[in-house]
């Protein structure tokens, strides 16, 4: 093979390669999430109350502790699930109960689900129960969210903030 | 495995034959594949220099930083950025194509494990440093990646609160994740050049740098590439949206599809399954080797030419421990050594020209030994086959030589072609064995042992020690480096050899087998040494 010749085809060689990086480091496109939807998100870490009540010790149960071990309270760490309820419009998105994390069950309840839905305007409902309590619950959140095509709305917990948080 | 392999090797077999048409076997890319991985990973470390100083951590200062440099300072900035996003590209690419093609040639198994597992970590760490970078510019894309790649790791229950949490929303994000994010990009690299460097310590002479012009060629196409076709951001990052339509760089994103159709759990599954595949691969199923090199003490005298020529690093000099008259010795770690014979070839004492002792070398393969190889060659010698007649010395890597034998052409195959000691084919001229030798081995930069062909090009052209003796006549000795699909080629060449041999004069002073007393072979072999 020619020298002029082993030029070009070295030419041609860098050239493909050259194509193929420009090619396929940005293209083909991927389509992640269908363009005419929304997402919401329900992502929380909330704890719910523990199983079983705290306990005032009487002061000789205190004195029978190590100096360094006192304090007024006997608390188990185990905690109870919490129920979360989230519906939009009519349809429901979650109704379940979630445990505490951590072997000891003393963790908070972790809660990450996405939702694909129709953009539009609905009746947000939110509630959740982070007590003994069998009906009723700790705090509702009701509002009419407009959700917009690739709209990411993110339902979000924060007791310090009063509950229930669109984000 | 040899169902996968044997069409690979032949693919790679068939692209190289004609890569060395164009490219010539030293600046053949495919023999170059770790080194240019290497060379793309120094330029993305410069560029990254580069982009480094530009850069801005921050939630819109990142990507406003990266807009400055891409459109006002196109000129350095910008192609800075743009040789890093396509280095980064080779590195996979080439790393891609290094492993099936080792993969496909058998050089993984066996005493190769280590290299081959080694590399393993290698994999994970680049695409965990691209990835990184790619989140660093955070636009559309970065976002993208960023959600997905928390999701996934949130599968695995070891963080208190979600991961993902931090992308919930623009108030959430703040500019210290930027600096979080900037260390470990430059971590992660940091800590794969540690595991490059392991991934080489079983390689003696590793190629780390390309062939001169293969490297010039590389970097113009890059520096080209980079102002033809800039990178470019794909929009800022915003959380309030979703990124519906990504760009992706699949050369390092193209498993992040598979976190949309399948659970984090089933994507967990599947790398690890390909990880501890790709890392119990030598073993599926062991390979079975001959017996490692053995140094015989009586016959080494610590010259070290063993040591130079092993692609192994599988032996060492060690201080003498059996009182002759030489301060060191060669000491073979078996647990390195694969039986390539290369040693044996570059033994001065390698010469089959010894009667009054045994042949025995330094060092040799206790398997296949310089001993049987002489016997086997006088055994096929003896019967005369008129004129033309050809000595083929092949290797077991390269086209088998059990088939090239013909009237007047005899075949031996070696471990590797240079397990053949130079002094194998002055015995065969000089003691009229044959009118020629022909070596035949694996292509000029395939070497299946590394340096197999480099050697025996080295020795011939009395470059490297041991040399050929200057008395044998050169127009004698042909050599023809070949894969498999270059069959035809070689029976070719291996014709025209046998025609010209024919056209020659007899040698003078040739000594017929077995004609010469023991005192003259041994001044023979004295002359080698």
């Amino acid at each position: 093979m020619s020298r002029a010749l082993r030029y070009l085809g070295q030419a041609v060689v860098y050239l493909g390669i050259a194509a193929a990086f420009a090619t396929f480091s940005k293209s083909p496109n991927y389509v992640h999430f269908p363009p005419d939807q929304a997402l919401l998100k329900v992502s929380l870490v909330h704890s719910a109350q523990r199983r079983e009540a705290c306990r005032r010790l009487s002061a000789e149960e205190i004195a029978e502790l190590a100096p360094n071990m006192r304090k007024p309270l006997s608390c188990a760490r185990e905690r109870l699930p919490i129920w979360l309820e989230v519906l939009l419009g009519d349809r429901v998105l979650v109704r379940d109960a979630f445990p505490p994390t951590g072997f000891a069950e003393d963790g908070p309840a972790r809660i990450y689900e996405r939702f694909e839905v129709q953009p539009g305007s609905y009746s947000l409902t939110l509630r959740l129960r982070d007590t003994d309590r069998t009906e009723g619950y700790d705090y509702q959140f009701q509002e009419v969210v407009e959700l917009r095509p690739q709209q990411n709305l993110v339902v979000d917990f924060r007791t310090e903030s009063g509950g229930f948080i669109l984000r | 495995m040899t169902f996968l392999q044997r069409p690979l090797r032949l693919g790679f077999q068939w692209v190289e034959g004609w890569f060395d048409r164009i490219f010539g076997p030293v600046w053949n890319p495919f023999y170059n594949l770790g080194a240019l991985g290497f060379f793309y990973f120094w330029i993305v470390a410069v560029s990254g220099v580069y982009v480094f100083i530009l850069y801005d951590t921050g939630t819109t200062e990142a990507y406003d930083s990266i807009e400055y440099m891409t459109y006002e300072q196109w000129y350095l900035g910008g192609v800075m950025r743009s040789l890093h996003r396509y280095a980064s590209d080779g590195m996979v690419l080439m790393m891609a194509v290094h492993m099936l093609r080792e993969f496909s040639l058998d050089r993984y198994r066996g005493k190769r494990w280590f290299t081959w597992v080694t590399g393993v970590p290698i994999l994970w760490l680049t695409l965990a440093a691209g990835i990184t970078g790619y989140w660093m510019v955070w636009d559309k894309l970065a976002q993208y990646i960023a959600v997905a790649s928390t999701e996934w790791l949130d599968w695995l229950p070891i963080f208190g609160e979600p991961v993902a949490r931090n992308f919930l929303a623009p108030s959430i994000l703040d500019d210290r994740f930027f600096t979080l994010l900037t260390f470990m990009h430059i971590a992660v690299p940091l800590f794969l050049v540690v595991v490059l460097w392991i991934h080489l310590q079983r390689v003696s002479r590793p190629k780390i740098n390309p062939a001169r012009g293969l490297a010039v060629g590389t970097f113009a196409m890059l520096v080209v590439l980079s102002l033809v076709e800039p990178a470019e951001s794909q929009g800022p990052a915003d959380l309030a949206t979703v990124p519906a339509v990504v760009g992706l760089d699949w050369f390092y994103l193209a498993a992040y599809p598979l976190l949309d159709i399948w659970t984090g759990g089933t994507v967990w599954a599947l790398a690890g399954t390909l990880t501890l595949m790709l890392a119990v691969l030598p073993w599926m199923p062991p390979m079975r080797r001959a017996k490692s090199a053995e140094v015989d003490l009586d016959n080494c005298n610590g010259c070290t030419r063993c040591v130079e020529d092993c692609p192994y690093n599988a032996i060492t000099m060690q201080p003498r421990t059996d009182g002759l008259p030489f301060s060191q010795e060669a000491a073979v770690d078996p647990s390195f050594c694969v039986s390539c014979g290369i040693c044996a070839g570059a033994c001065p004492t390698s010469t089959p020209f010894r009667r009054a002792s045994d042949l025995v070398p330094g060092i040799d393969l206790p398997d296949r030994s310089l001993a049987a190889l002489r016997a086997e060659l006088e055994r096929k010698t003896e019967v005369p086959a008129g004129e033309g007649r050809v000595v083929v010395f092949g290797c077991d890597h390269a086209i088998a030589t059990s088939g090239l034998e013909a009237q007047g052409v005899v075949a031996l195959s070696l471990p590797c072609i240079a397990a053949l000691p130079p002094s194998f084919i002055d015995f065969v001229l000089s003691r009229d064995l044959a009118d020629g030798v022909f070596l035949t081995g694996c292509r000029e930069g395939e070497c299946f042992h590394r340096f197999g062909v480099a050697w025996t090009e080295d020795r011939l052209a009395r470059r490297r020690d041991p040399y050929l003796r200057n008395r044998i006549p050169r127009e004698r000795i042909e050599k023809f480096w070949a894969a498999r699909p270059d069959r035809r080629q070689l029976d070719e060449a291996i014709a025209t050899f046998v025609a010209r041999l024919k056209a020659l004069p007899r040698i003078e002073g040739t000594v017929a087998a077995g004609a010469a007393g023991a005192g003259a072979e041994q001044q023979k072999a004295a002359d080698h040494v």
